[in-house]
């Protein structure tokens, strides 16, 4: 588990670093991530090794890494009420209409390339895939 | 009498009992959970988050106060984050014939979502800082709060708006594709991914690894484009 959990740490620190010598605009936990998906992918990582036992012990929890920065929802509440309408239909529905770009862009170019697929339990008549 | 009571409270707002509190909220969110067979609307950081909001409001613990006595379960989310790797490189073979579809979709997502808040919110007479806030709260949070900084917005309700986008989705998406038909789980993860980074992929995750694999992959993607995308987009919006 700790030996797992270094691992992690240590491709983290990877990110920071990269991120901060290179001066992209992109978390240093992210950066972490595709490094590590590189480092696993090329050394055909084992799903015995410790990094998937302890990144899939640390992902069962990952909600209740969020609940730090959640609480502090209470402290804007006031600033949403004010706000309510615009920032309501705004996140709604710019929420939606990001779902759906991306969902039926990447469906619809997978469609065009010929390759459809269908993962769901049960069956819909009206869309052709197999 | 008064000092036992003084000593009760001060332990009361001790950061080990806000850490408590915060893992009780968070247990007994998974109870709910378990207990209602997995609803989707008992997702256990909106429980967490509910329980934990109350019990500082009654302890009149003010919120950086609060932040900074959880720093030892906030520390975690980079590390989880990180691992985000693991179910993707279970599910690497699932990549083929996906690159892409999977590119294009994120470009145009992070496109569509950033457009869209800001005209929505315009529309609706909300103001410039308000309206720059809202353009990148379908980034994972600290993407959000940086990208905001450097827009001209307000960087922490840029973290709640993240945050609120996040528990929506991981309480309705599901459902939204299964209307919408969409029947791949690469694409049901990345989309929610792309519009509702880690806590959207939190629900994929239990939902299917497949799933959360390509949440947590779209999420790092579209941090990317979103990031990318934003300072042009201004030049045209603002």
């Amino acid at each position: 588990m700790i030996a797992g959990l270094t691992w992690l740490v240590g491709f983290q620190l990877l990110g920071e670093l990269v991120v901060r010598v290179t001066d992209v605009s992109v978390p240093g936990p992210v950066a972490g991530m595709m490094f590590l998906f590189v480092y696993l992918r090329l050394r055909r990582y084992d799903d015995a090794g410790s990094i998937v036992q302890a990144g899939t012990a640390l992902l069962r929890h990952l909600q209740l890494f969020f609940v730090p920065a959640g609480v502090g929802v209470v402290a804007y509440l006031s600033v949403l009420g004010h706000d309510a309408l615009p920032i309501g239909v705004a996140m709604v529905g710019s929420w939606l209409l990001g779902l759906v770009a991306v969902g039926w862009t990447a469906v619809g170019l997978e469609r065009l390339l010929g390759r459809p697929r269908d993962d769901l339990p049960g069956h819909l008549p009206e869309t052709g895939t197999t | 009498m008064s000092d036992a009571l003084d000593a009760a409270r001060e332990v009361a707002r001790s950061p080990l009992a806000l850490l408590a509190v915060t893992l009780a909220g968070y247990q007994l969110g998974r109870w709910i959970q378990q207990r209602s067979g997995g609803h989707a609307l008992a997702q256990p950081v909106l429980v967490a988050i509910v329980v934990t909001g109350l019990a500082i409001t009654v302890l009149d613990v003010d919120y950086p106060e609060y932040r900074s006595g959880v720093e030892l379960i906030a520390f975690w989310l980079g590390p989880a984050t990180v691992a985000l790797a693991v179910p993707l490189h279970r599910q690497a073979d699932r990549l083929k014939g996906f690159v892409v579809p999977m590119l294009v979709a994120v470009v145009v997502g992070a496109v569509v979502s950033i457009t869209s808040a800001v005209l929505l919110a315009r529309a609706l007479g909300a103001d410039e800082a308000l309206e720059k806030t809202l353009a990148t709260k379908a980034a994972t949070t600290p993407v959000a709060i940086a990208l905001t900084d450097a827009l001209g917005g307000i960087p922490p309700l840029a973290a709640v708006f993240a945050i609120i986008i996040g528990i929506l989705s991981a309480i309705t998406a599901p459902a939204v594709l299964d209307l919408l038909r969409i029947r791949d789980r690469r694409a049901r993860g990345l989309a929610v991914g792309a519009v509702s980074h880690g806590i959207g992929a939190s629900r994929m995750l239990r939902e299917d690894e497949t799933e959360g694999a390509f949440a947590g992959l779209a999420m790092g993607l579209s941090a990317l484009a979103i990031s990318l995308l934003v300072p042009v987009l201004a030049l045209v919006l603002f």
